[in-house]
């Protein structure tokens, strides 16, 4: 209660103050509000620092940093309804609820704010663009490609998933099979499902393992399974001998990667997420590109992304972390 | 005898995983290798421990659904211990882990004694109140494997002839409490609370302190499969061993402990604990749909249940069946 009291005034005076300072301060700087869903969350604040990159190449462009204290729709209200009173030129966020940030980012729309969403989007009305990380196509090559990448001459390889029912897993699964015959002498010979918990899918990496004895990777395409499975190979002591590969974070898996149990594994790098959605906001805000379907929008280092009918567009391939770049960022997210 | 043998409750269970071994076996030979099978207590290892103290528990008319949570905030807490102070000697890290597990256990059956609360109410809030915990002092953040130090993560896997740590404890706690409860004066008196509680008073028996007393074994015995688990598994964060509580009652239950409290041993516990151990490592193993997987485990208890339910039944004497063929 004292915090969302402090918030208010926060906003009033911040209210006040851009009351007093717009004419000053117009046209300076371009201000664009990195919103995220909670501060102090490690994988936001590499974002910033992608963010602040993207200012220094830009140059006359400040980053806002904000979010509320805990990863709540009615903190990003709060944090939104300030920014709108600061006057801000785009707001690029990762909302925490689709639906309820809409009303307040419809005010900012209407006051001319650029507002667009990023890793996890906000519903079509309230903004006018949406910037994925990936997409399912790319995550679903991606995962098959880490794999085959280290089996030259073919191989067996297995894949553990969350649960049968999980939507995510299952659609990137679909993809992966759909390219599949890209990747000759790869067989993919089951699917099982760990129901992302740490003893059942170690339990179901070990059956992999018996029933399938000649198996040559594991594809984990979620955090959970990818650590028991990258453990279980490692007590089987088959570690370089099975890849466990898929999607995980980096911080959870450099002791695989230490052990050799995980050669490479990929998500998406929170830095170019970041820089993207600057480059973006900056571009709609600046007027050099628009957001309707089909439109490409230019990123800088990161190419463009082109965006569909619903105006929500894809980053890149996932980023793929092994042993030369893990240091640098398991201390990150 | 015969008779008494088929009746046994052990001797019938025992049957029952022989017979699942061997339809096990018809599909995938390699499950009953002798080293296999070593693999599959290995990994029931921890269930086993939980299962000895829900054993005790249930006993005493009472249920503990807080283990999996105390499990999961002691080895949220020893893993945290082990990456601030990664010097601390295993052995230290054990006394905490037990002493904590010890500490939760007698603040639910604190709780059932002292204020009298059911132990389903005590211990569903105190459950609650755990994993509340572990997000606190962890903010939701994971504890990884390569923050871990190399012997906080050897010791359930350091071997003793032949056999892993991990399974040792679980075969010490079980002959510790076969002794306990057949030769001591607070197993019986486990037996007697549960049993009949207002014979138990008259006997001299203080039913909550005893009831006080399961329950600090459980939550000791959930303390250091805390370690054991987080040690094993690599990770610690906070929805490990989510719904394992129920897993552990399913053993009891599946081990003939009846939930009325009174009746039960540690050797029905074990074998409850490996039954469901047994089929949970076989079914990846056999190759059956995941959505069978669980409608077949739950079947499993229920037939289980049913079966207890059946041999309990004829315990009853009927004295009145001259009469009743008169008439």
């Amino acid at each position: 209660m004292i915090r969302r009291n402090f918030t208010k005034l926060l906003a009033g005076a911040s209210l006040a103050v851009s009351l007093m300072g717009t004419s000053a301060m117009a046209q300076d700087n371009m201000r664009i509000a990195l919103v995220v869903k909670a501060l102090g969350i490690g994988f936001f604040e590499a974002a910033a620092k992608g963010a602040e990159e993207a200012a220094g190449e830009l140059g006359n462009v400040e980053i806002i940093y904000t979010g509320p204290t805990d990863t709540t729709a009615e903190g990003q209200i709060e944090v939104i309804n300030a920014l709108i009173a600061q006057g801000v030129d785009a707001i690029a966020i990762s909302a925490n609820d689709p639906d309820a940030l809409v009303p307040a980012l419809k005010k900012a729309q209407q006051r001319g704010i650029t507002v667009i969403s990023w890793d996890s989007g906000v519903a079509e009305e309230g903004r006018s663009m949406h910037l994925n990380p990936s997409s399912n196509p790319l995550i679903g090559n991606m995962i098959i490609k880490l794999a085959a990448d280290h089996l030259p001459d073919g191989g067996q390889v297995a894949v553990l998933s969350a649960s049968a029912t999980a939507t995510n897993q299952n659609i990137w699964i679909e993809e992966m099979n759909k390219v599949l015959p890209d990747y000759p002498g790869i067989e993919v010979v089951g699917t099982v499902y760990g129901d992302d918990l740490a003893d059942k899918s170690y339990r179901e990496a070990q059956g992999l393992m018996q029933s399938y004895p000649d198996l040559d990777a594991i594809i984990a395409p979620t955090s959970v399974g990818i650590v028991a499975a990258a453990q279980a190979v490692q007590d089987a002591g088959k570690a370089g001998e099975i890849n466990v590969t898929g999607l995980g974070l980096p911080s959870e898996m450099a002791g695989a990667i230490e052990s050799g149990a995980s050669k490479s594994f990929a998500i998406w790098n929170p830095i170019d997420l970041g820089y993207s959605a600057t480059m973006i906001a900056h571009a709609l805000a600046s007027g050099a590109a628009t957001a309707e379907p089909g439109a490409s929008i230019p990123m800088g280092r990161m190419g463009e992304v082109t965006l569909d009918e619903t105006t929500s567009g894809a980053m890149a391939d996932p980023f793929v972390y092994d042993s030369s770049n893990i240091d640098e960022f398991k201390s990150i997210f | 005898m015969l008779q008494r043998l088929i009746s046994s409750r052990e001797a019938l269970l025992l049957g029952a995983i022989a017979v699942l071994l061997a339809l096990i076996a018809t599909r995938f030979p390699g499950f009953i290798a002798p080293g296999n099978l070593a693999h599959v207590f290995n990994d029931t290892s921890p269930l086993i421990l939980l299962a000895i103290g829900q054993m005790i528990v249930i006993l005493t008319k009472c249920i503990d659904l807080s283990v999996a949570a105390n499990l999961a905030l002691t080895g949220m807490v020893v893993a945290m211990i082990n990456v601030s102070f990664p010097g601390v000697p295993v052995a230290v890290i054990l006394a905490v882990a037990l002493a904590l597990g010890t500490l939760m256990g007698m603040v639910n059956g604190l709780l059932v004694w002292k204020l009298q609360i059911p132990p389903i109410v005590v211990t569903l809030g105190t459950m609650t109140i755990f994993r509340g915990i572990i997000f606190l002092i962890s903010d939701g953040k994971w504890v990884n494997s390569h923050e871990m130090s190399e012997g906080f993560k050897a010791f359930p896997r350091a071997e003793l002839l032949g056999l892993p740590m991990l399974s040792w404890v679980a075969l010490v706690a079980v002959a510790v409490f076969a002794v306990v409860m057949t030769r001591t004066r607070l197993g019986r008196a486990f037996y007697a609370v549960g049993g009949n509680p207002h014979a138990a008073v008259y006997t001299g028996l203080d039913v909550g302190r005893t009831q006080f007393w399961a329950f600090t074994i459980s939550g000791a015995l959930a303390g250091i499969t805390g370690y054991l688990w987080v040690s094993r598994y690599a990770v610690a964060y906070v929805d490990i061993a989510g719904g394992f509580e129920l897993d552990v009652v399913a053993a009891c239950v599946i081990g003939g402990i009846s939930i009325a409290g009174g009746v039960g041993t540690v050797g029905g516990a074990l074998l409850g604990a490996l039954f469901l151990g047994v089929i949970k490592n076989a079914l990846p193993v056999v190759d059956i749909s995941p959505f069978w997987q669980l409608a077949i485990s739950g079947a499993a208890i229920i037939i289980a249940v049913a079966v207890n339910a059946r041999a309990a039944r004829v315990k009853g004497r009927i004295i009145l069946k001259s009469a009743e063929q008169a008439a």
